[in-house]
């Protein structure tokens, strides 16, 4: 069962100027984790805003939990939980008034659904009565997390929860959302971090308001067109432009402690030929091998697609 | 031996009882792409800001780009570029107006802002972008023009702070090729990031926890040392331990 469905859904700013959301299409079957990747100016808030009823769409359809997001926006609106990317708490109340105030304002109680956030609360109770201004970084987004959880909403959108926090606060998130998932909930997170990728069931990579690839992330990963090679050696500065100066060479890029790298062809030599290249070009302790493509190199590859 | 640009030595910043940055002792050097890593409210804007001049140390010495950062703090900033993602350019400003703007205040002259503002937009080929306003410009292409204007007065350090947080992949990888291409010409570079995969392109990395500097070597050192494969796990292996959490 679809939970979440676009169809052509397209918005544009500045009378029209700056197109945010080009026809996009796309569905979110029930209890999944959907992740939409990509860089800021992607579009990925403004199609949150228009699932979360926030924002009209110039063309298009969409529905959330079965309701459509222009004529049921009031139904939508009880359905769903948002976590907007910019921290939007009251700053001068406190972590339980906070949380008190969203149970009220669907007319729940944090008791009645205490379970639905039990896991992430345990940590924020210890500091019940502090002001959520006066919170950490990951703290914060842990207190709103709990406020869009508290109604019970079968869809949650959470609009970059990620961006700007540390590693480690990263990763204490994803793991949050895998326990989560098993709460019988639809969660569509959008992030600009390519390695969050994997850890969702579906992805969309997006730019310049442009679906470029839906998949899973295995499933996107083994659409990667070609080869892929990782290369280093003990000058990478040096190595960077010898292996871009290299005929055979399609391209190269920086990539973690390797370089990446894709030859113009599939000869057999080309491995050969470009250590013997290196050699002559005086590296040393170089190291060349087949590597596995990540989302990354993917989005790359789809990104050079869509200018070629 | 080559040059120390930035040496430190027991540098400490307290607020109050609070000690922000604990006897931070080392040393960068020229041409160096140095990474200085830690988790949010491990310390490293308050080490930045002693380096660059604008917030006085509590105690400990350190020298930028030969000046010391108690007393020749104008000298410092006059020595040193800066640019962070949140702020760098003037959006209501034109590329142009904003290479003219950095460059009269660091004393470039008329025809250097002309000569040098010229190869710049060369450079990046954005030549037709000029006259643009940079609120008008996509994110990728403002970072670059923000890093090579902080350039533009070929300082001795330039402190980058997340600089590509929020690019595109593609970009990421150019602003890396400016990096290194700033590098090559002997400009130290000190930057922050959230990009665990960004800390195996530096020559060197520290990695700040709760204050202290826990780790300070190559990345190739670095994995080694901590029996780790990736510096994501370098990093999640010390930083977890952090009893500090803060914006």
């Amino acid at each position: 069962m679809n939970t979440v469905t676009l169809e052509h859904i397209s918005k544009s700013y500045n009378k029209g100027k700056t197109l945010a959301v080009r026809d996009v299409s796309f569905s979110v079957n029930h209890g999944e984790l959907f992740g939409l990747i990509g860089p800021d100016g992607a579009g990925k808030t403004s199609i949150f805003r228009i699932l979360t009823t926030l924002l009209l769409p110039d063309e298009g359809t969409a529905t959330v939990a079965g309701y459509d997001v222009v004529k049921q926006y009031h139904e939508i609106r009880g359905a769903v939980g948002y976590m907007p990317g910019r921290f939007s708490l009251y700053q001068d109340l406190s972590v339980e008034e906070n949380l008190d105030f969203f149970a009220t304002l669907f007319e729940t109680t944090i008791e009645k659904n205490y379970e639905m956030i039990r896991d992430i609360y345990v940590q924020l109770e210890p500091f019940k009565d502090r002001r959520a201004g006066k919170l950490s970084g990951g703290m914060k987004q842990k207190l709103a997390l709990c406020c869009a959880l508290i109604h019970k909403p079968s869809v949650l959108f959470l609009d970059e929860p990620t961006t700007g926090v540390d590693a480690v606060s990263r990763k204490e998130f994803w793991d949050m959302l895998k326990r989560l998932k098993k709460q019988d909930i639809t969660i569509l997170v959008s992030t600009p971090y390519m390695d969050e990728a994997e850890l969702c069931d579906r992805i969309a990579l997006i730019q310049d308001g442009k679906i470029l690839s839906i998949n899973t992330p295995e499933g996107t990963v083994r659409s990667f067109k070609g080869s892929l090679f990782a290369v280093r050696a003990d000058a990478m500065v040096k190595l960077l432009n010898d292996v871009r100066d290299n005929p055979r060479v399609h391209n190269c890029f920086v990539f973690g402690e390797f370089f990446h790298l894709s030859f113009k062809d599939n000869s057999l030599s080309n491995e050969s030929d470009l250590i013997a290249y290196l050699t002559s070009k005086g590296h040393r302790n170089i190291e060349l091998h087949p590597v596995q493509p990540s989302i990354e190199d993917c989005f790359i590859d789809f990104l050079k697609q869509e200018h070629a | 031996m080559r040059e120390a640009v930035i040496t430190t030595d027991k540098l400490t910043k307290k607020f109050g009882t609070f000690v922000a940055a604990n006897e931070l002792t080392f040393e960068i050097y020229s041409g160096e792409v140095f990474g200085f890593l830690g988790a949010n409210g491990a310390g490293k804007t308050t080490a930045m800001r002693m380096l660059c001049g604008l917030l006085k140390p509590t105690s400990g010495k350190a020298k930028v780009a030969g000046y010391d950062v108690y007393n020749q703090t104008e000298k410092i900033k006059q020595s040193i570029g800066y640019m962070s993602q949140k702020f760098s350019l003037y959006e209501d400003l034109s590329a142009w107006e904003n290479i003219r703007l950095y460059a009269g205040i660091y004393g470039l002259t008329d025809q250097q802002i002309e000569e040098k503002g010229d190869r710049l937009l060369n450079d990046l080929g954005m030549q037709s972008e000029k006259n643009t306003m940079v609120s008008s410009l996509p994110l990728g292409w403002r970072q670059k023009l923000a890093f090579s204007v902080a350039i533009l007065h070929d300082p001795k350090i330039v402190f980058l702070d997340e600089p590509t947080s929020g690019v595109d992949p593609v970009v990421r990888r150019q602003f890396w090729d400016l990096i290194y291409a700033a590098a090559s010409r002997g400009v130290t570079v000190f930057l922050t990031t959230h990009y665990m995969d960004e800390a195996e392109y530096c020559n060197r990395i520290s990695i700040m926890v709760d204050g202290n500097i826990d780790a300070f070597d190559t990345p190739a050192n670095l994995k080694k040392q901590f029996g780790a494969s990736s510096m994501n796990e370098v990093f999640y292996g010390l930083a977890r331990k952090a009893k500090r959490t803060g914006d």
